[in-house]
């Protein structure tokens, strides 16, 4: 009994750890005082000068459409790769996922000046460029989520259905898709969370005029974090607890584990 | 068929051609060179210089303390969660996952505002009677951070390696004898070591390079060798020191890796390259 006791009071505060600057966030979004330590009441006001701030508006554009567009493209570039990878011989896997692995486990700020580097040579920093580093450190994540899906398909009922005269794209719809969803769905997802919280990465690849949520936050600091801010954050982490909530609900049937390890 | 699938594989190749490889070679290239374009090994020793060599220090002291205040918090964390049978492990990864979707730098100046002097916890501290806490702008606030920040990162891959454990494997060791003490450290440890392999290497390689955290939390009086790479790059301009300066922490990351799988060379799985 003791130890259950114990065992709950250390989830509590493991929880709190975790979830304490949050709610912090979410109050001050509310409070009626520029103060960050004062409670002035409750407001709205931070929300409707939300949606008047041009600048933060179009952080927050910028921010959503190289999350979409590049945890897309990946998923994409991502899911096809594991297919071809997993037909592979044992060598060229090998190659592949240590090449799979680099960004993975390069700290992120080589993976920022290096791509840098490689973008001021050839063209100008600007929206691309973000897109193509973001792109580039979401792919990883997609394969490692879908190749074990892959890895336990048996390539015996692909074939089947080809024989029994199954157009190949048929047959991957109908055969290997159903098996993989889950991975390409989880990766997909992974790709977004790892897009929207990035900063090192979108800092050194962007160019002058653009800025994500991230890179704005930082180049304020000094000045101080605008209310608004707390505002937009709340309603993303209220949007993002929502998703997943639904998502979590509906995917009841196939337990599907999310392979965020570095392996 | 397997010809044709491996084709699938084509885009991804060349991405990884011309946006992994390529931007390792023109890192190579800057850090071996000079502004002229001469061959220097100057970027790469200058890491010996006295500010240098104590921010590679400090910044391996503080991704090391980090490391292993997340094991310590996150191994019993897994053993709990996984004893609360939870049937959707999805649910458990959703927990921690989540809050990385409010963006990171705002959460850290939330652990700011609460940290400092005049912030909630102090406050209620000293309501309570206690003395006030002065962690802001040390050391100790930055691993803080650190440790709130990569947490996840080490609990989901150990717990789900514990979730993998086979019920029938515990139920044997105790049938055969084992008491407690001996199917944790016999059976669940050695078990789990894939998940803590890939839990340290997880938290300690962006514990190492990070350089947002000691900003906000060390008040710029906190300088690790990230900050010291970014302030070559943004402010000095010197992109060629900059990039000498990252190839030696790449050698540290690759050192560490190489050095944690050596020691896991009985656990299947772990493996990295």
């Amino acid at each position: 009994m003791v130890k259950k006791s114990i065992e709950r009071i250390y989830l509590i505060l493991i929880f709190l750890f975790l979830y304490l600057p949050i709610a912090v966030l979410i109050v001050l979004s509310f409070n009626n005082s520029k103060s960050r330590v004062s409670w002035g009441g409750f407001t709205f006001d931070w929300y409707m000068k939300l949606f008047q701030s041009d600048r933060i508006m179009n952080a927050f554009y910028t921010t959503i459409f190289i999350t979409l567009v590049s945890a897309v493209i990946s998923t994409i570039i991502g899911t096809l790769a594991a297919i071809g990878i997993s037909a592979m011989k044992k060598k060229g896997k090998a190659i592949m996922l240590g090449a799979t692995n680099i960004p993975l486990l390069n700290a992120d700020i080589v993976t920022g000046i290096s791509l840098m580097l490689l973008f001021v040579k050839f063209t100008k920093l600007g929206m691309s460029t973000v897109l193509l580093a973001h792109i580039t450190f979401n792919i990883p994540y997609v394969i490692l989520n879908v190749l074990p899906k892959l890895n336990g398909l048996s390539p015996n009922t692909y074939e089947a259905a080809l024989d029994l005269g199954a157009t190949p794209l048929y047959a991957f719809y109908k055969i290997v898709w159903p098996d993989i969803r889950p991975g390409v769905f989880s990766g997909f997802l992974m790709a977004v969370t790892m897009s929207l919280d990035d900063f090192s990465i979108t800092y050194f690849t962007k160019g002058a005029g653009i800025n994500t949520l991230s890179t704005m936050i930082y180049t304020e600091l000094r000045k101080g974090i605008k209310p608004e801010m707390y505002a937009l954050s709340t309603i993303l982490f209220l949007i993002a607890l929502i998703l997943l909530l639904l998502m979590n609900y509906r995917s009841r049937e196939n337990k599907q584990t999310v392979h965020i390890e570095r392996k | 068929m397997n010809k044709f699938r491996k084709l699938f594989a084509g885009p991804y190749i060349v991405w990884v051609i011309g946006f992994t490889v390529l931007p390792i070679l023109m890192i190579l290239y800057y850090a071996f060179t000079n502004a002229d374009g001469a061959l220097t090994l100057q970027n790469v020793t200058a890491i010996a210089e006295p500010i240098h060599f104590k921010a590679l220090l400090l910044s391996l002291r503080l991704a090391l303390e980090c490391t292993v205040i997340c094991l310590l918090l996150s191994y019993p964390l897994a053993m709990i969660l996984n004893g609360l049978k939870i049937k959707k492990q999805s649910f458990v990864v959703f927990i921690f996952v989540l809050p990385m979707w409010m963006n990171f730098m705002l959460r850290i100046l939330a652990w700011q505002m609460l940290l400092s002097n005049n912030g909630i916890i102090n406050s209620i501290l000293q309501t309570l009677g206690f003395g006030g806490i002065q962690i802001l702008n040390t050391p100790t606030a930055v691993v803080f951070g650190m440790v709130y920040d990569f947490l996840p990162f080490m609990i989901l891959p150990i717990y789900n390696s514990m979730v993998k454990i086979r019920k029938d494997v515990i139920e044997a060791a105790r049938d055969l004898g084992a008491n407690n003490g001996i199917v944790f450290f016999r059976i669940i440890v050695p078990l789990t070591m894939p998940g803590v392999i890939s839990g340290i290497i997880m938290v300690f390689v962006p514990a190492l390079t990070s350089f947002v955290i000691s900003d906000l939390l060390g008040g710029g009086k906190v300088l690790l060798i990230g900050n010291v790479i970014e302030q070559s790059f943004i402010k000095g301009m010197n992109w060629n020191l900059g990039s000498g300066l990252s190839i030696v922490l790449m050698i540290f990351v690759i050192a560490s890796m190489a050095f944690m799988n050596s020691h896991s060379k009985e656990t299947e799985g772990a493996a990295v390259w």
